[in-house]
């Protein structure tokens, strides 16, 4: 039996490899230098799994913000410093990440996620610990009903389904629509809810609704039923990597209608995975990078000269927002005290983001247009803006 | 009536992807009695060696064409029987002599290890990537049916490994000793069959057809990442089992009818978001009535 222990040990060695590699992460990305005396902010982010661009860009706007934030000066005299966390994009990391970046690491604010479900995974953890928590662009409403210490610089779904039933009576010239759900995550489950109530109010009809789980590959079954239900457009509150296959396979199965959809689409690879079939689509978003104000022109150059000439997408742009916002507050507040943070949070009038004008409300959510693009060659191409 | 026909025809192809990755497992269990579950992985790491062997190729024959995609292939299956032997050899060939439980814990660890190392920033990292595309696709219509091109390789594909693997397995020197292995190990060994190199045989030719389910289904649904395989991996197992485990012919069924009745129900739209609940149901259903699989025959257990 000598002759077990060879594979074993090399397993074995892997295994520690991997787990002391893995620990290095927290910690990466830190604005401040100086440890000991800086204010420490933790993020969680979906930096690999099925929304890894989500999570990248979403970070990679956010520590832009620390970045300008500690060339500055920092606040109240002192650097920011960003801890970062990765959930793998996957349910029940979140819960286990920010319970580390408040208990073991005293993090005085929380930012975070893209996607609603995770979002929501984290605030009851916030709430309990009076650690205020911004999520930068989940926008399913009960994310911010959890609790006094949660906000959001995005707008909500009510909102954002309301924009695109609009937009597919007015723009679209749709009479039926048919909607496919991602059975699998709140964000799709909310806007599908809120595009249904705004389309049917009008007198619009709602040929036939289905459901997927976030991850599938084969849409066809579902696809099909769809097709025979003869819609105008199709509906399809998803996320990119779903979307993708679903726009290929509605392709092969000649339903030739506009797929339409939310702020989940937007992510360079929706074009790459779903190449030409993904053509002439729209979806609905928080802000074009090519609709020049001046604040989102020196946002966009900033970000371009600091991560390689990559344009930055909403993701990018709410991720940098909610730092800046959070930044803010501890200035108003004057302390980095979670319950006057919270209360500057919920103070916020008129501050001035690259996504807009943000007002907090009563419910801790943040009131503002949305626009939408269009993918036209392998771009998205801003169509219209759409005013609350 | 073209909803049904329209459905059959999506329920084939998805049933023939199935199928292809069940051969696999019911191989594997037919010698060896016992599930090899890292078999979703190894998939997954074909169609992976694809996406990193696709642009190499494309230097020879320019893709998408059916000489490099065959080559493709070809390289994708020659890496993964490798792979298949190597987890053979280090993870499988030191339980040979343990309790069955043990090795099929290690088969479960070993699908782990590989998925979660493969997930790692240094290896493929776990973000979907886009599929190149070895095979021109078309879509053919015949009288308001919509056939891609793939749904028609997947099957054809399916089918001649089917008889070749039939034909590994009876009428070959091989596969006669594997055979054997599958009656006894023991006296298989007596009779001068080298256990070791027929079970290292049939890891490569299991991982083997792996790759080339994996290519299939990446083909079919181009974006891939390190946790592709599960999802389908666990419907060819249970393809296996309702076909009658260790059968080849009842894994092609078994993958076939599953794809149907997935197809069937998710089609249905107030309860498509039950598809697999209700083809589970009516699995468990048939085991209930046969429980050796539609094409397996009961074994009387000697005591």
């Amino acid at each position: 039996m000598k002759k077990l222990h060879g594979p074993f040990l090399l397993i074995v060695g892997a295994c520690a490899v991997l787990v002391v590699s893995g620990c290095k992460k927290s910690g990466e990305g830190g604005g401040g230098s100086n440890g000991g005396g800086a204010i420490k902010v933790g993020e969680f982010a979906s930096l690999t799994g099925k929304e890894a661009t989500f999570g990248t860009s979403s970070h990679e706007g956010t520590q832009l913000a620390i970045e300008e934030i500690n060339a500055a000066g920092g606040v109240l005299g002192k650097k920011l410093e960003l801890l970062t966390e990765d959930d793998l994009s996957k349910a029940g990391e979140p819960a286990t990440v920010v319970n580390k970046l408040i208990s073991r690491d005293g993090v005085v604010a929380i930012l975070g996620e893209v996607a609603s479900s995770r979002s929501l995974e984290a605030a009851p953890i916030c709430q309990q610990n009076k650690i205020p928590m911004i999520s930068p662009s989940s926008t399913n409403p009960k994310v911010t009903e959890t609790g006094d210490y949660i906000f959001r610089v995005c707008f909500i779904d009510p909102f954002q389904g309301t924009v695109m039933a609009n937009f597919a009576t007015k723009t679209l010239k749709a009479k039926k629509v048919a909607i496919f759900t991602d059975v699998k995550s709140d964000y799709s489950k909310g806007l599908a809810k809120y595009f249904k109530e705004g389309f049917t109010k009008p007198g619009g009809q709602i040929t036939a609704e289905l459901d997927f789980n976030g991850g599938d590959k084969d849409f066809k079954a579902q696809l099909t039923a769809i097709k025979g239900s003869n819609p105008d457009a199709v509906f399809v509150p998803g996320y990119y990597t779903d979307v993708a296959l679903i726009c290929i396979q509605a392709k092969q199965l000649g339903l030739d209608v506009p797929l339409f959809g939310g702020d989940g689409w937007e992510s360079d690879q929706l074009v790459k995975i779903g190449g030409k079939d993904v053509e002439g689509d729209y979806f609905s978003t928080h802000y074009a990078p090519d609709v020049a104000t001046d604040k989102v022109k020196g946002f966009v150059a900033a970000y371009q000269k600091r991560f390689q000439g990559k344009t930055p997408d909403a993701m990018a742009a709410l991720g940098y927002d909610s730092a800046m916002l959070l930044a803010d507050a501890i200035k108003r507040a004057g302390s980095t005290d979670g319950a006057k943070v919270r209360d500057a949070l919920a103070a916020t009038k008129d501050f001035d983001a690259v996504t807009g004008k943000i007002t907090i409300d009563a419910k801790r959510d943040a009131t503002k247009s949305a626009v939408i693009l269009q993918v036209q060659g392998g771009k998205f191409k801003y169509l219209e803006t759409v005013n609350p | 009536m073209d909803w049904f026909f329209q459905q059959l025809i999506n329920g084939l192809a998805l049933g023939s992807i199935y199928a292809l990755i069940a051969l696999g497992y019911t191989m594997v269990y037919g010698v060896l009695r016992f599930i090899n579950f890292a078999h979703s992985d190894v998939l997954m790491l074909g169609a992976f060696a694809a996406f990193f062997l696709a642009p190499a190729v494309a230097h020879l024959f320019p893709l998408p064409s059916y000489a490099g995609a065959i080559l493709v292939t070809l390289l994708a299956a020659g890496i993964c029987a490798a792979l298949g032997i190597l987890i053979e050899l280090m993870a499988y060939r030191p339980l040979r002599n343990r309790p069955k439980l043990t090795v099929l814990i290690t088969a479960i660890g070993v699908s782990l290890f590989i998925e979660y190392t493969c997930q790692h920033k240094a290896v493929f990292k776990a973000e979907t990537r886009p599929f190149p595309n070895l095979l021109a696709q078309h879509d053919f219509r015949l009288a308001g049916l919509a056939v891609n091109s793939n749904d028609l390789v997947v099957p054809i594909v399916t089918v001649l490994l089917l008889a070749g693997l039939w034909f590994v397995v009876q009428k070959t020197k091989i596969g006669t000793a594997m055979r054997a292995v599958s009656f006894n190990h023991q006296a298989a060994a007596l009779m001068g069959v080298s256990i070791n190199r027929v079970i290292s045989f049939t890891f490569g030719l299991g991982s083997a057809l792996a790759a080339i389910a994996g290519i299939l289904y990446a083909l079919k649904a181009p974006g891939i990442e390190p946790l592709m395989g599960v999802q389908p991996g666990l419907r060819a197992f249970i393809a296996a089992v309702l076909g009658g485990i260790g059968n080849l012919p009842g894994a092609a069924l078994g993958g076939l009818v599953l794809g149907l009745l997935e197809t069937y129900a998710g089609g249905m739209p107030a309860i498509s978001n039950y598809r697999d609940g209700i083809a589970f149901a009516i699995l468990i259903l048939i085991l209930l009535f046969k429980p050796a699989g539609l094409l397996g025959k009961a074994q009387v257990e000697k005591v």
